[in-house]
Formats: C-alpha cells, structure tokens, sequence
C-alpha cells in the first residue's frame, strides 16, 4: 500500500550527487514530493531528506541501491512515526489587508510570526506539517496573498542513538585522494 | 595476406625513457598524466578511437607507444566490448578512449553491458574546454550525465592536477568490491595545461567498502541450513569467477555431495565433466538444473542475482526452498529472491569460511534424479541437436565439432541470441573464465571487439566468436581492426538468415508472423576476404570437421560461415516469465 515515508541520505559533498540519488527513484517511477539538503554538522558531509509516496518493500530495495553509490555513506527508509519532522512555510500579505480582520489573532493561534514589516507587504512564519501549513495558507487567502513558498521537511529520527557520533567518526577518517571541483 | 601499408603503432621507436614513467615528474601536460598514470595502474592496452576533444592524449600517447599499446578500433561501442573481452579474459581492468561527443555517446551501450555484468573497465573521454562546458559547443555532450546510470561512478575533471587522483579513484572503484565501468571525463584545457606529476594509487574511500566484513554468524546461519539439506543445490553465477572461487565452490560441493548448476554468466567456473556439475539454468537452460530448482529443499546462490531469466516467474520460484544467498552487492541480497540466509561476502572468503562448517554428507537419490532428467532431455532434444543424420547443419552439431575440437579449452566469446544459448548449452567448459558473453544486456554485437579484446588480453589462448549473421552486421566493421592489429580470433558465423531468436518467439507466440526478421545476407567470406581475413563457407555436414579444423590450424584471423537449418529453434526453453514448471521440450 501506498504511504508517505521519509528517506534520508548521507552523502560526499560532489557535483551531481542530486541527480545519482534522484535517477534511482525516476527508474522505479517514484515521484518525490519533497526534498531538503544541506551540510551536516561535519563539512563536507551532506544529508538529503526526501519524502516519497511509496510502498517500503520498494523503497528498501531503492535505498539499497542508493546506498550502494560510491559517494553515499548510509541511506535509511523511515515511516511517518520513526520521525520528527517540521516544515516551514513564508506567506507575504499586502500591507494594505492589516485593516482586514483580525490578523493578530490569526498568528497568535497558529503560532506564526512576523518577519518583517515594510509598507507594501509583511512576511508571516511558520513551521509545522504540511496540513497546518497549507490550513494557514487557506485562512491567509483573504488578506490578500501575494507569494507563498513551503520548504521541504527536515527530520529527526526517533530511533536514532549515535548518528552525530558516527558522523563524528566519519570525519575524523580521511576523505577520499581526490577532490572533485568545479571550474 | 598482402603486405600492409599502416603500421601498427606499437612497431614505432619510443622517444621516451620506460622506467621513469611513474616517477614525480614537474611541469607535465595533464595528457602527458593521463599516460604516465595509466601506466602506473599497469595497463598495457588500450582500445580508442580520437577525435578533436582528446587529441591532446593521443599526442601524448605517441611518446609512450613501447609501453602502452594502442588499439584502433572502427567504432568506439566496438572499443568498449573490446576492453570487456580484455577485462573478461585477462582479469585486468579494460580501458577505452574516446572523444567527445558522438566518440563519448557511442560508449553507451558498452558501459551498460559492463554495468550489468560487473567487467572493471576505464573509459576515458576527452571533453570541450571548460569555459565551453553547458554553451552546447561543438561536440560537447553531457557524458557525465549520460552515463551517470550505466557506470559505477563518473567524474569530469577539469584541472590537469586532478587528473591522476580521478584515474586512481577510477580504477579502485573499477576493480574492486562488485567490479564495473567508470568513466573520467577530462576538459581539453585540462589536457594541455601543466602540472607537477606524483602518482599514489587509490586504497581507499570513506565513502566506499568494496570488500564488506564477513560476519561469523551469518555463516554460521547458512551452514546450519546447508546443514539441515537433503536436497541441497548451488546455483554458481559470474561472482564465483570475479572472486575467483571455483575450488572453494567445488571443495564444498563435493564435501556435502551438492549438485552445482551455473547461469550464463558463471559458465566455466566448474568444468562441465566434473561429476557435481548438473547443468545450465534459465530459459534455454538444461531441463533438470531448471525444474530441480523448484525441487530442492535448500538452494545456495553463490555470486548471482536471480536474474528474471533464471526465475521466470519469481511467485512460483523455488517457493518449497530455504535460500541461502552468497553475494558481495548488498543491494542484490532480497531484491528478487528473499534470503533465509544471506552471507554479505566475497565469494570466495564466503566459501573459505564455510568449508570447515559444512557436514560431509551423500546424496545419491537426489544426484541421481538430476542424471534421470538429463536423459530425458537426451532423448527429447539434446541427441538429435548434437548428431543429426540428415537434414541442414544444425547450430549444436557445429559447437559439438568446435568444442571437441578444441578440447573445451578455448575462449568461447558469443554474441546474442539462438547460437549464443546453443554454444552455452553444447560447449563442454574446461577453464575458467573461458565464456565471455553479453548476459544481462544481451547486447547484439559484443561477440566480434569483445573476442577481439579476449584474444590480446590472452594472446596464448584460442579465442573463438561464434556469432549469428544478424550480430556479425552490428560490428563488423572491426574486423578492419582486427586486419591492422593481427588478432588472431577465430570467427565462426552462424548463418541461418534469420534474426533467428526472435524468428523463434514469433512461431512460438505469435502464430508464425515473421514481422522483419528473415534477412537476406551479404556474402560474408567475400566481406572477410576485403579485410584480407581468410575464411570459408559451409553448408554440407561433411565439410564441417575439416572447416573447422582449417580454421583452427590457420595463424592468424580466420572466418567461418556455417548455413545452419533457417527455422532450428532452442529447447528446452521457459517461456517469458511463466513458471519454471511451464519449461517446454519441444
């Protein structure tokens, strides 16, 4: 059965790593709803958070074969409640829809803030899953939106014990002879 | 053979001292590097065709000719099989050159073919400058991104100092853990712009185990059912060859009395005479090897991947069996067949630790009912296939005659289709290593440069492509090469003017509806005869034991054309993905 799940993925820090990872998916017609990357705490390690509709039968063969790439370090098939997760999400508002309601109110009960203020427009925060993120989305709509943009989710896995200690380890081995680098 | 007016490159005065060329050296051209580090990972040969965006190398490549010999082959997919057969034959890593472009492009199909069949190949491919890189200049292509699937890594280099580490990481990679093809691609600026040479091999990535730690209790699991077995069986694939395992295999065998069968790949690493070799697997297999498998009780796959021509029909595959599975690809390990006991090993020291675990045992009943349905396959198909008495040449008679003729010892390098599953059923193996042949790709076209590649990685070997019309007319162009650079390969086509597989599937499946696969041939001596490469025509069974003892006993390059019956189909045969039980006879 279809579910959504989480994978993540250490990797080298290399050009193309993106599309090594994401080739894997396209050959099983996996389609990745969303997909977060950045440097870990160790440089030169990277850690991608991708979530998939999916079934796990599939997706461990597919992070068996992602795993199998010379630059991934590890790579883990995580379901809905082995992780902890947020999102966040921006909403710009015309300054003008202040006037409109009671805005306050609204960021008060849903936990967002504000970022900045100028007389034009005003950009609103918040983090949360995807559900409340798009609920807010839904009750902003009337102020007069003008953009909207929603990261990828960033994960915490429940089970974990050593990950920063491994990743410790892995920088204290020497990295690899060669470097790759762009031009 | 009229005297030759190219000389082969190797035949030219070197102008560069041999023993400092993996010495540090200052201020060298990135292609001069490329060079001298190739010749620090010992390579001899190279397969290549140049081009614009890697003439740099080529210049480079000039200087050192008494040390690296240069093949110039006529296509460069023909390059890439080429350093298969190499790889295949010599156990060393085959590498390739190209150009950009079309040059990199038609590197393709080969990279995949090696990818699927883990042959350690190096290709190097020239590339446009890297301030040309993206602008679509002229014969600039994304190799990398190309290739990213079909290799088992790429890199583009863009600075000549990275050059020797990228060649270094590339043949780590390539020939170790489950060997495959890598690509380096190298900008022309890193080419030609200079560099401090020092050359240090690759032992070692953070990122990468190739030879994964073998754990004592998943030895100890598979023992234990190996064990319980009263009707144990091995499956032997290609692993078993690349660990280069066949006497572990074979000591365990005996010790425990386990009939071994072999995929297509793994052909040659038991003798087919030994008393514990039953027989080939998959949809031309051998009857018994193919219907045991849902018979046995516990089946140990050693160095292969349950391939679906193996498993037809993977829900009714060995379903009453506990599996053990041998194999140094985690990835491999549950992706087809699910493992009761699977050892995440080399091949080899997998076996060296089981050994002393393993039960002696008999199993005579169950050996026995192997040699039952031999017989029957003897009587239904094998016989009148080996020995027909009238009627067209037969495929089989013609492998039986080279296989006898060659006492089981030579290079068997086939091309893809009907002749390649007759040569795989009928050649009676002796050595290992001595099958080379395109498994998982079934690339039509690898038999010719891959025999070709087979023959100058083992000179002193016989090497012997057998080939259908239909494959010799993808790469026949390299017998060009093989005319400049004096490869002896013998060449036997055989000749049924048919895309003769394919012709088969469709009498079989569907009601005898030809659609484009009758061919009408040119006259292929006559072709062999352009590239001054002797040959002869056959069509009688009488002239079959001499032609092919002609072939044998010409030095040099020989072509062989037997016409073989137009309509011959293989048996026994598992039709596409039904259950191994569905295997037909006839």
């Amino acid at each position: 059965m279809q579910k959504e799940y989480t994978v993540t993925v250490y990797t080298e820090d290399r050009i193309g790593i993106t599309n090594r990872i994401t080739v894997i998916f396209t050959r099983r017609g996996i389609n990745i709803t969303s997909l977060t990357t950045a440097e870990t705490e160790i440089p030169g390690v990277y850690k991608f958070i991708i979530t998939v509709l999916s079934e796990r039968e599939k997706l461990e063969k597919v992070v068996g074969q992602i795993e199998k790439l010379i630059e991934i370090h590890r790579a883990f098939v995580h379901e809905e409640d082995e992780v902890v997760y947020q999102e966040l999400a921006l909403y710009k508002i015309s300054t003008k829809s202040l006037h409109n309601g009671n805005i306050e109110q609204l960021i008060r009960d849903n936990h967002a803030r504000i970022l900045t203020i100028t007389a034009d427009y005003f950009v609103i925060e918040k983090t949360g899953h995807q559900q409340e993120l798009i609920a807010m989305l839904k009750k902003l709509e009337p102020y007069g939106l003008i953009e909207y943009s929603k990261s990828g989710r960033v994960a915490i896995v429940k089970w974990s014990r050593r990950f920063h200690d491994h990743l410790k380890e892995l920088a204290a081995k020497e990295a690899d002879n060669f470097k790759a680098v762009s031009h | 053979m009229p005297q030759k007016d190219v000389l082969p490159m190797k035949a030219k005065p070197a102008t560069k001292p041999a023993p400092a060329a993996t010495a540090p050296v200052k201020s060298i051209t990135g292609s001069e590097a490329v060079i001298r580090s190739l010749i620090a990972e010992g390579v001899e040969t190279i397969f290549g065709y140049p081009g614009g965006a890697i003439m740099p190398i080529y210049d480079a490549l000039y200087d050192f000719q008494d040390q690296v010999h240069h093949i110039l082959v006529r296509h460069e997919q023909g390059a890439t099989h080429a350093a298969q057969g190499y790889a295949r034959a010599s156990g060393k890593v085959g590498v390739v050159f190209a150009t950009s472009g079309p040059g990199a492009t038609n590197l393709v199909t080969g990279l995949a073919d090696a990818h699927m069949d883990s042959t350690p190949m190096v290709c190097i491919t020239g590339q446009v400058a890297a301030h040309l890189l993206g602008t679509d200049a002229f014969q600039e292509t994304d190799v990398i991104g190309i290739t990213m699937p079909i290799t088992k890594w790429n890199i583009q280099v863009t600075r000549a100092e990275d050059i020797p580490g990228a060649i270094a990481k590339a043949f780590y990679i390539a020939r170790n853990g489950r060997p495959g093809p890598v690509l380096v691609d190298i900008t022309k600026n890193a080419q030609v712009a200079t560099m401090d040479f020092e050359y240090k091999k690759c032992e070692y990535i953070r990122s990468y185990q190739p030879l994964p730690e073998l754990k004592q209790e998943e030895v100890e699991a598979a023992a234990a059912l190996i064990n319980s077995a009263k009707k144990p069986y091995i499956l032997c694939g290609h692993g078993v060859l690349i660990a280069d395992a066949q006497q572990e295999l074979i000591a365990l065998a005996e010790k425990a009395q386990i009939p071994i069968a072999s995929t297509l790949l793994g052909l040659s690493a038991v003798p087919v005479d030994h008393p514990l070799y039953v027989g080939y697997l998959g949809m031309h297999g051998n009857y018994g090897p193919n219907i045991k498998t849902n018979e046995c009780d516990v089946l140990i796959a050693v160095g292969m991947r349950f391939d679906d021509r193996i498993t037809g029909d993977v829900n009714t595959y060995a379903r009453q069996a506990k599996v053990v599975h041998i194999e140094i690809d985690k990835a491999e390990i549950n992706k087809i067949i699910k493992a009761d006991a699977a050892i995440h090993a080399d091949a080899k020291a997998a076996l060296q630790a089981l050994l002393p675990k393993i039960k002696e045992q008999r199993n005579d009943e169950w050996l026995q009912g192997f040699k039952e349905a031999d017989k029957m396959e003897e009587e239904k198909v094998t016989r009148r296939e080996l020995y027909p008495e009238e009627g067209q040449l037969k495929m089989a008679e013609v492998i039986r005659v080279i296989s006898e003729k060659t006492g089981g010892h030579a290079i068997l390098v086939t091309d893809v289709g009907q002749h390649q599953m007759i040569a795989s059923r009928y050649y009676r193996f002796q050595d290992p290593n001595t099958n080379i042949t395109s498994g998982g790709m079934g690339t039509m076209g690898f038999a010719l440069p891959a025999a070709m590649g087979a023959k100058v990685g083992t000179p002193e070997k016989e090497v012997v492509a057998i080939i259908g019309d239909g494959c010799f007319q993808m790469t026949l162009q390299e017998l060009g090469t093989i005319y400049q650079s004096e490869i002896g390969v013998k060449i036997v086509i055989l000749n049924n003017n048919f895309l003769g597989m394919v012709r088969q599937w469709q009498q079989l499946f569907f009601d005898k509806r030809y659609s484009s696969t009758e061919m009408i041939n040119p006259d292929f001596v006559q072709i062999a005869k352009g590239f001054f490469v002797p040959g002869r025509k056959v069509t009688d069974r009488a002239e079959i034991s001499a032609a092919v003892d002609e072939m044998l006993n010409t030095k040099g390059a020989y072509l062989l054309e037997v016409v073989v019956e137009k309509e011959d189909n293989v048996f026994p045969m598992v039709p596409a993905g039904a259950p191994i039980a569905n295997i037909r006879l006839e």
